[in-house]
């Protein structure tokens, strides 16, 4: 079957491999943040238990990718049961007997999670429709879960313009951070001419808080390999780029698992499904530059050059990888190309808001109950996130804020959290919907740490290429240091709030650009937490601005 | 012919990744992961072979070096903590954790122990934000740290030294 592949492989791959199902399976997540608490050795123990009880021919164990709820985790669950699956949680490896003793209906006295609890209900799984529930470094599965039928139906029945249009009316903005519709994005791609033209996926997740991006590379790899194959062919491509942070080895591995499986059936490569369209796929690792989530920065980095941006235009779209036009999107953009054509724009447009469509994957953290992944359709109220899915705050405490957009985002008060999760609300409270960090924070938290912490982070990570950042950032960290060390006045306020507006409108790029939002967003609904750390104005001097 | 007049076999290595990417110079930053690998921290003369056997200027391979965090240029310790400082480490209390941290070893994050036992190190998120604080122990992460939890990894470094010495 190597080489050339039809509509009909798939099927008989997908058959091939639903033969080979047992009657139970015991999922067990394999995810990063299951894998730090020894997921390797529960699997092991399951295996181990299995053989010894000569269960093999009714028991799967399966590696699986992110079961989303993170903070219970090691999660393992258990599908084929009469009423419905079980879910244990806080596993270890020794539970491994107590667990095959659930799978033959005995007592088993283990703590499972309750599949009916909001963080589980409240869900809408489209991107994550697999995660959790596929192996990602087997190809059979994907292909078995619907996998490469989106492509094969692209390349063989439409043109790509019509691509372009489908992606354009499913009204999917970027995920990244900044919202920009993808169907316009691949439109000017595929209109600018060029030899050569490429796709980039920027999986360069930097925003401290957020591990959307990991969990769906590391759980679903297929998924982003087939949307930018997809991508490729509306907009004329013939290469890819997967940009991925070397801080995620897991990701990394799986997809270069991912990207040799492809290539031996024939879905990446030359000829794909014995059409002209050859497309081809390499990994380029990051090395722990924030900067490199900027588009611009991204492209010189993989490029093998310092990840410093250049001004816009020309854009990537027109002039992008060695001056080729160039198409970048998000891990989570490109992982929702495939849903969008299996089944239709018209159902894709119908689910959200008015101008924010589809559904947004949060991480969900900070002092909330319930840690973890959420897939949520827009349109959702930041109250039902964090109070109903996250369960409040942390021991009786109150929730504070929701810090959104990570660096690029701004802190929302708790009288706030009846907004609807869209672009256009948080950006009308000075925070960003950001790439999907959710950061709860409670009434210990101090607001003015926060702001210190956040341009501590930027301070670091300016690349150094534009004044207004470069030294903006530094002048704006000292003087939240000056005012947490007490020793700041009425007038260092003023000054940060000018530097502020000063380091927004003049920065060359979106990090120095939206560097000030923490501060300003902080200065906006805590005010009284910076007044509060204040002196009073030396004697003789602008007596105006006391307080 | 050896790939580098020490006969060191690591260069070899390095050298036969360089192939695999044509000696293209848009690999230089692959080439250097590679490199920080076999080496451990990508010294002056090592970044001049990559130079090279690239054809690039020295300036272009040192000024991409020293723009990634994720390059060293020094040598590490024998073991490596890593305090992941993100968002949701944060306010769960990484700042505590890393003081812990450098109380016990006498050094700042960033630098390394004198006896080259030990090298402490930062992140800015590793996205393990639901298990938070986390802590990267040689590589592994490691849950919900608190300080004393660290401090007790450290002791268990520091244990195998004392005895032999």
């Amino acid at each position: 079957m190597e080489g050339t592949m039809q509509g009909d492989d798939l099927a008989a791959i997908a058959e091939k491999h639903q033969g080979s199902r047992r009657k139970y399976c015991l999922r067990t997540c394999m995810s990063a943040g299951c894998m730090s608490s020894r997921a390797d050795a529960i699997k092991k123990g399951l295996d181990a238990e299995v053989k010894a009880q000569g269960l093999e021919g009714e028991v799967e164990v399966r590696r699986v990718g992110c079961m989303g709820f993170c903070g219970l985790g090691p999660l393992v669950g258990l599908d084929g049961m009469k009423e419905r699956e079980i879910l244990f949680e806080h596993v270890t490896p020794e539970d491994a007997p107590a667990i095959i003793r659930a799978v033959q209906a005995k007592d088993h006295g283990l703590q499972v999670a309750d599949p009916d609890h909001p963080f589980f209900s409240k869900q809408m799984r489209v991107v994550r429709a697999n995660g959790g529930i596929i192996d990602p470094e087997r190809i059979e599965d994907y292909v078995a879960a619907n996998g490469y039928r989106a492509l094969y139906h692209v390349l063989t029945d439409i043109r790509p313009a019509e691509v372009v249009e489908e992606i354009t009316r499913s009204g999917l903005r970027g995920r990244g951070g900044a919202g920009f519709p993808t169907g316009l994005k691949w439109g000017t791609v595929a209109k600018s001419p060029g030899a050569r033209k490429f796709v980039v996926c920027n999986g360069d997740e930097g925003d401290p808080g957020a591990y959307m991006d990991r969990s769906i590379l590391e759980s679903d790899p297929h998924l982003v390999l087939e949307g930018m194959a997809i991508a490729a062919y509306a907009v004329g491509a013939d290469q890819g780029f997967l940009y991925v942070r070397a801080e995620y080895p897991l990701a990394i591995s799986r997809l270069q698992t991912a990207i040799r499986q492809a290539k031996q059936l024939g879905l990446l490569g030359g000829g794909i499904f014995e059409t002209p369209f050859t497309f081809n796929v390499d990994i380029r690792i990051g090395a722990g530059a924030f900067v490199c989530g900027e588009e611009t920065a991204l492209m010189a980095s993989v490029e093998g050059r310092r990840g410093t941006p250049r001004p816009r235009p020309p854009f990537p779209a027109e002039r992008g990888l060695w001056g080729c036009p160039t198409l970048i999107n998000n891990v989570e953009t490109f992982a929702n190309i495939v849903p969008i054509i299996n089944r239709g724009a018209a159902w894709y447009a119908g689910i959200g808001t008015e101008r924010s469509k589809g559904t947004k994957v949060f991480a969900l953290t900070g002092k909330v109950q319930n840690n973890g992944l959420i897939e949520v359709p827009m349109g959702i109220t930041l109250r039902q996130i964090v109070e109903e899915m996250g369960g409040g705050a942390i021991g009786g405490a109150k929730v504070k804020a929701v810090q959104t957009g990570g660096p690029s985002g701004g802190c929302i008060p708790a009288e706030y959290l009846d907004t609807s999760v869209d672009y256009e609300s948080l950006t009308k409270l000075g925070s960003i919907m950001g790439s999907g960090g959710m950061v709860v924070m409670d009434d210990s938290t101090n607001m003015v740490e926060i702001a210190r912490f956040y341009m501590d982070f930027c301070r670091d990570e300016s690349c150094g290429k534009c004044i207004p950042c470069r030294a903006g950032t530094v002048q704006m960290f000292e003087l939240l240091e000056k005012i947490l060390s007490r020793k700041a006045t009425a007038r260092d306020i003023a000054m940060l709030e000018e530097l502020c507006d000063l380091v927004k409108h003049t920065s060359l790029c979106g990090l120095g650009q939206t560097a000030p939002n923490p501060v300003l967003s902080t200065l906006r609904f805590f005010r009284n937490e910076y007044t509060e750390l204040l002196q009073p104005e030396p004697a003789g001097e602008c007596a105006a601005s006391g307080q | 012919m050896t790939a580098h007049a020490s006969g060191d076999k690591r260069f070899k290595i390095l050298e036969a990744h360089i192939k695999k990417f044509q000696a293209r110079q848009d690999a230089l930053i692959e080439v250097l992961h590679k490199a920080q690998e076999l080496f451990g921290y990508l010294e002056d003369d090592l970044l001049l072979f990559v130079a090279h056997r690239l054809k690039l200027p020295p300036s272009r391979v040192y000024g991409v070096a020293t723009f990634y965090h994720f390059f060293c240029l020094k040598p590490q310790g024998a073991h490596t903590c890593v305090v992941c400082l993100g968002t949701a480490c944060y306010v769960k209390g990484s700042a505590k954790v890393l003081a812990a941290a450098e109380a016990a070893a006498g050094i700042k994050s960033g630098e390394t122990t004198p006896d080259s036992q030990l090298s402490l190190l930062t992140a800015r998120c590793i996205g393990a934000c639901a298990i938070a604080p986390a802590v990267v122990y040689d590589g592994q992460v490691a849950a919900k740290q608190t300080p004393e939890m660290v401090l007790a990894q450290l002791e268990k470094w520091r244990e195998p030294c004392k005895a032999t010495t």
